[in-house]
């Protein structure tokens, strides 16, 4: 047994355990914050080299061969997502430095963020669809405590939708575990897209499909059962907003990829031209509910919402391109959409408030911030040559390869919206001048106060923004190796293989 | 490489010129100023090795899985434009460098700017579609930048924005349209479409490819009625309206129409489109220009007039008069209205205004910015000897050799240029000759880095007018066969004849001299107030409107949405669920019951109308505790159904759960208010309707599935392996702790963490109860 792909979940573990019994101590406890987040950086890096010369990474739980024990899996799509996690973990602990009071912090900050990975690293790993529930589980309780660590009323409000909606996805989700199993009589996914082709009728595993759709729908925030998302995500403190913005509804974008190139490919005319135009509605919806919020992060919650429609979208065009489209967007935008948030903290810290009436000035005073928000305000809006014009324009190719011409251009006119509410943000917050009569700022300052603190936030800002650029310039080799992972997810054989062995 | 070379240090120049301008102090200016004249002097190199070998190509691959290549492709249409964005804007940043002389900005205007021109040189240098769209569109991010330079007045900030947006539509559209033409042509690479016209021009897509693509280059080019941007955007600093909003940006989408020409032009529904838009264009962009006072407006929509020449020229650009009348005009133009605008700026410099009826006389405090200024606009109306005048002769000859309606496009060529006339002498007598008037400013001469550009732009203007032989064979020959897709080669000669095009001209000369002295008594016309509103006006609140609606459709349908009702959120989720999972099991499988109802027993039967009845008296009863007890029946029901069918442990289980739960509600529910229903009856009844859907599919697809035969080999491996490999009696005990260990791990850490949460929430609230905070 190969211990590599256990220790995405055994690290956040350890830390967060370790965190626990460091209660008292909040000087280690934050150490260990950004240290446990570095080894997960590293084993995540080694797990995608390995991905990349072996091919796909299985590791047998308790040695118990498949489909019997738990399997863990990493090809492409896995191995993106977990890096992807650990570096936005990474960001996330090193602003939570300065952006976390201490009374969050002797509170369980700390141990829930690891854990929170860990969950998330789970879904992503795991091969079983069951042990896919339980990590959907921990994400869920952990998300829940760190909504509501606080104990402000706006905080209960937003957590108590958000986490009544969600266990209603569970049950949803939980159900179609149990038809599924009903059906296949097992649970490992390999074994379960083998046991699926064998079903008579193909519309009863797509009937099955749709408890996973809404489900995980739920979960990715698409239309219509997005509402738990605007409702919560800008109430925390902004690193906990930013740490969600990054991964919760990326994860259930990550199952709705996994289980329908994986498990449920029999009736695709039907389920993945749903998945379509659900992208399309959802982006529309999204965008459209983010262009009249005046708040810095509930604009951007609504804008999260509008890019899992782009997310979607390649998913639903079940084309080499359309996935690569699918996987890169969800790489980039993780990484403009976190930034952002981010952003919106430090423009809180120096400007005192998120609303944008009563923000300003922050052009004039902050020229390197501004340039800060401008990579990926812009990147998210699609702006050549930054990351999301490639992911753009693969879904866009994609989508007009395969004549969904009503379904592109509905995905272009999105993106000049996201443009104008970016403009929004810049217009109000960085050229504006500062108004004068605007509210005192909160006294309260989060975590370090004053320049030190804004130099923490502003570490990990610049390393994203960086890596928007990165993505930009260097598309070439990134969706070379996207198609890779598309290639993968089309050809269930070598996943199925990997797991059961060759037959 | 070489272009791409050039491109790429113009980039690191753009990104070091803060600095250097935080350095070098007022020199700046004139250091980063070598760059375009570097471009300038590297791009001329180029037109001996066209003239001599033909267009060059050079290419290196960027991202090969799009088939997206840094690939340049230099012939003499591109050099013209390299030429003039370089050239032109060696003059702007000297300009610049005077004109925000000490503006705390200044560095920020040397980047955009350097960015700028980076950008358009890609634009106009780029073989691959992709690669010109990415070019394309950062030249829109950098006009926004410096559109919006005094960023805080919100005047400067709106117009950035409409500019941004309308170009940012039309610049969506092309791409749809680049990408559309790359499939039907079967290539990413602008030189390999040109020969794939026939092609492009049966396809069935050609009209939506047609149609998409102008609409990139109708809102790039400010056509009517995309053109109110233009005019708006006179909010940025006069150095950027000189080079962005005159001289090259503007221009971007003709470069692009005379680019495509060969692949996409010569069809009736380009003529239609270009001959027709263009024209308008021109002649709406002409007299609106008489509609105002304001220098730059003026500039502005004379710009527009230029643009829409330029457009329709393009559309009737079957004739080699037409395709060497662009070459030739958009040189001119160039010229002659970047130093026109130059001098605007001056002006607005120097008096502190640039209202037309505000200044008067100022030739005598600014002889060279005066001199500029007549020379320029001597070219701008089209009089002999200068360039200017050769451009209006090839526009008319243009217009009459045109396949259709050649004498109704004269007549318009005509009253445009008659306003055109009337314009050049109102920008460039009225502020300096007649009474000397008091301005905000006491005028001086313009620095010589603010007269440069104009003097020297005026003056090639009539040296390409006295010896056009200069640049017609290495130059205009180069553009006009580029445009043709076909060598052309014209003389370019300064005296025709006596034409019936000289008479037409002569005729434009003197109703524009008559218009120029009625411009008063025009502009207060009613005519002349109604024309505005209707062509200037109306076109910019019909954006208003449009970004109207859009914000009221985005209210109304996020209130609906987002209510901030969780009953209605979750009326929704689950209204969603039974509808996917209804719809889909009847329309793809269909309704199947299992057989054997008879089989089931009479404790089965009864256990059913329990749960069923205690589910019913959960939904109706009226106290918390009722409820909890009825759940609790259905509960302890599902425990007895294991028992019956041999799963004691689980049993159990689901007994102790069971309790607890009853027990832990009723505690915590004691201690709330009574329940209320304040739903109204009609909400009542969709809520039962929507569970009940839900209840129903779940329930048929259950009863479907189990028509499935289940495998059994996971329990049959289990029952093999639990005792002699696992080492355990109790299966499901192994497979808790064992098989699926991870599970259980999983499950602990959500126990472990709701117990932490439980004890933060509980104990931060005491806590802050305690330091006497509000906030709970």
């Amino acid at each position: 047994m190969d211990w590599l792909l256990v220790l995405p979940l055994a690290i956040p573990l350890f830390f967060g355990v370790v965190s626990i019994l460091a209660r008292n101590n909040l000087l280690l406890q934050r150490w260990f914050g950004v240290l446990g987040m570095v080894v997960l950086l590293v084993v995540s890096i080694a797990i995608l080299i390995g991905v990349r010369t072996q091919g796909i990474l299985v590791d047998q739980m308790g040695n118990w061969i498949a489909p019997f024990g738990i399997t863990l899996v990493a090809d492409h799509l896995t191995a993106f997502m977990v890096l992807i996690t650990a570096i936005m973990g990474l960001a996330v602990a090193i602003y939570s430095l300065a952006n976390i009071d201490a009374e969050r912090e002797s509170f369980g900050y700390y141990p829930l963020l690891h854990i929170l990975l860990m969950g998330v690293n789970g879904v992503f790993l795991t091969g079983d669809l069951f042990n896919m529930y339980v990590w959907f589980e921990v994400m869920l309780i952990t998300s829940f405590v760190l909504l509501a660590l606080g104990n402000r009323k706006e905080q209960m409000d937003g957590a108590i939708k958000y986490v009544t909606i969600n266990l209603v996805s569970s049950l949803v989700f939980l159900s179609g575990v149990g038809i599924l199993y009903g059906m296949t009589g097992t649970l490992n996914m390999a074994d379960m897209a083998v046991r699926l082709d064998a079903v008579d009728s193909p519309g009863l595993v797509t009937t099955a499909s749709m408890f996973f759709l809404v489900s995980f729908g739920i979960k990715a925030a698409v239309f219509p059962l997005f509402f738990w998302l605007p409702a919560s995500y800008h109430t925390p403190p902004v690193a906990v907003s930013a740490i969600f913005a990054a991964l919760l509804s990326k994860v259930g974008v990550y199952a709705l990829i996994r289980v329908f190139t994986l498990l449920f490919v029999q009736e695709t005319g039907y389920t993945h031209q749903i998945i379509l135009w659900v992208a399309a509605v959802t982006m529309l919806t999204g965008v459209l509910g983010a262009v009249m919020q005046t708040e810095f992060r509930k604009l951007l919650s609504f804008h999260i919402i509008s890019q899992i429609g782009y997310m979607i979208m390649g998913l639903g065009l079940y084309s080499p391109l359309g996935i690569v489209g699918s996987v890169f967007y969800v790489i980039h935008n993780i990484i403009a959409k976190t930034n952002l948030f981010l952003v919106s903290g430090v423009a809180n810290r120096i400007a005192g408030s998120f609303h944008l009436k009563h923000l300003g000035g922050l052009y004039r005073k902050h020229p390197f911030l501004s340039i800060m928000f401008i990579i990926p305000a812009f990147g998210l809006a699609g702006f050549p040559p930054l990351s999301g014009f490639w992911a753009k324009l693969t879904l866009t190719i994609a989508g007009l390869d395969a004549r969904e011409y009503v379904v592109v251009g509905i995905a272009l006119f999105v993106g000049l919206l996201t443009l104008f509410s970016m403009t929004k943000i810049f217009a109000e917050a960085f050229w504006k001048p500062l108004p004068s009569d605007r509210p005192k700022p909160a006294a309260e300052v989060e975590g370090i106060p004053g320049v030190a603190g804004i130099r923490t936030m502003m570490v990990p800002i610049v390393l994203l923004a960086v890596m928007t650029v990165v993505l930009g310039l260097g598309a070439g080799l990134f969706i070379n190796v996207s198609l890779d992972a598309a290639e993968e997810l089309l050809d269930r054989t070598r996943y199925i293989n990997a797991v059961l062995g060759d037959p | 490489m070489g272009v791409l070379i050039s491109l790429l240090i113009g980039c690191v120049v753009a990104f070091a010129a803060p600095l250097l301008n935080r350095a070098a102090g007022s020199r700046a200016g004139v250091i980063l100023a070598l760059l375009p004249l570097g471009l300038t002097a590297y791009f001329a190199t180029f037109v001996p090795r066209i003239a001599a070998e033909g267009a060059l190509r050079q290419s290196i691959a960027w991202v090969p899985a799009l088939n997206v290549n840094l690939s340049f492709y230099v012939d003499g249409l591109s050099v013209l434009f390299a030429l003039i964005i370089s050239g032109v804007g060696f003059f702007i940043v000297l300009y610049g460098s005077g004109y925000l002389k000490g503006h705390r900005d200044l560095g920020r205007f040397y980047l955009a700017v350097t960015l700028f021109m980076v950008s358009m040189l890609g634009v106009v240098l780029a073989d691959n579609i992709i690669t010109l769209f990415v070019f394309w569109e950062l030249t829109s991010f950098t006009s926004y930048l410096l559109i919006g330079f005094n960023h805080e007045q919100e005047r400067a900030r709106k117009a950035a924005l409409q500019a941004l947006l309308v170009t940012g539509t039309g610049g969506l559209a092309l791409l749809g349209g680049l990408i559309l033409m790359a499939f039907v042509g079967g290539s990413y690479e602008i030189s390999e479409l040109l020969n794939q016209g026939e092609v492009l021009r049966e396809h069935g897509l050609y009209t939506a490819i047609l149609i998409l693509v102008l609409a990139g280059c109708f809102t790039k080019s400010a056509q009517f009625p995309f053109h109110f941007w233009l005019p708006a955007a006179m909010e940025a600093p006069t150095p950027v309206s000189a080079y962005l909003h005159s001289a090259t940006m503007v221009k971007a989408g003709v470069y692009l129409m005379a680019r495509l020409h060969p692949a996409l032009g010569g069809t009736d529904l380009w003529i239609l489109l270009l001959a027709g838009f263009g024209a308008a264009t021109m002649v709406i962009g002409s007299w609106l220009a008489l509609c105002h006072s304001d220098l730059k407006r003026i500039l502005a929509y004379t710009t527009v007039m230029g643009l829409g020449t330029l457009t329709m020229l393009l559309g009737i650009g079957q004739t080699e008069y037409a395709v060497v009348a662009v070459a030739v005009f958009t040189l001119a133009h160039s010229l002659y209205k970047g130093a026109l605008f130059m001098v605007a700026g001056s002006i607005d410099h120097e008096a502190g205004t640039r209202d037309v009826g505000e200044v008067g006389g100022l030739r005598k405090a600014m002889p060279i910015t005066a001199a500029a200024a007549l020379v320029a606009a001597l070219s701008m109306a089209g009089i002999v000897p200068f360039f200017g005048f050769i451009a209006k002769e090839f526009v008319y000859e243009a217009a009459l050799a045109a396949g259709s309606l050649p004498r109704l496009l004269l007549a318009l060529a005509i009253l445009a240029n008659v306003a055109g006339v009337a314009a050049a002498g109102i920008v460039a007598l009225k502020p300096f000759y007649g009474p000397v008037r008091t301005t905000p400013k006491h005028p001086h001469e313009a620095p010589i880095a603010m007269w440069a550009g104009p003097v020297v732009l005026a003056l090639l203007g009539l040296l390409f007018g006295l010896a056009p032989g200069l640049i017609a064979a290495p130059l205009i020959n180069p553009v006009a066969g580029a445009i043709a897709g076909a060598p052309v080669s014209v003389e370019l000669v300064l005296w025709h004849g006596f034409t019936p095009v000289l008479g037409m001209s002569l005729m434009t000369l003197a109703l524009g001299i008559g218009v120029f002295f009625l411009w008063n008594t025009w502009r207060e016309s009613r005519f002349a107030r109604g024309f505005n509103r209707a062509f200037g006006v109306a076109p910019e609140n019909a954006y208003f409107r449009t970004i109207d609606g859009m914000l009221w459709i985005a209210h109304w349908q996020t209130r609906i949405f987002q209510s901030g009702y969780l009953r209605h959120y979750l009326t929704t989720v689950i209204g969603v669920t039974a509808f996917a999972v209804g719809f889909t099991l009847l329309s793809r499988h269909g309704l199947v019951l299992p057989g054997g109802w008879s089989a089931i027993t009479f404790y089965e039967w009864t256990l059913a109308g329990i749960m069923a009845a205690g589910a019913l008296v959960a939904v109706f009863a009226r106290s918390r505790v009722t409820m909890v007890v009825a759940i609790g029946a259905v509960g302890f029901s599902v425990a007895l159904i294991y028992l019956a069918n041999s799963a004691p442990d689980l049993s159990i289980t689901q007994i102790m759960v069971e309790t607890l739960t009853v027990v832990l509600f009723a505690l915590v529910l004691i201690h709330l208010p009574s329940l209320r229903p304040v739903e109204s009856r009609a909400s009542r009844l969709r809520d039962a309707a929507v569970a009940t859907a839900l209840g129903a599919a779940v329930t048929l697809v259950m009863l479907t599935v189990l028509t499935e035969p289940i495998s059994p080999h996971l329990t049959e491996y289990f029952g093999a392996h639990s005792y002699v490999t696992a080492h355990g009696r109790n299966i499901v005990n192994v497979i808790l702790v064992d098989f699926r260990a991870l599970d259980t791990l999983g499950e602990i850490v959500v126990l472990g963490i709701a117990g932490l949460g439980v004890f933060a929430l509980v104990k931060l609230r005491a806590k802050k109860r305690r330091d006497g905070g509000a906030d709970v």
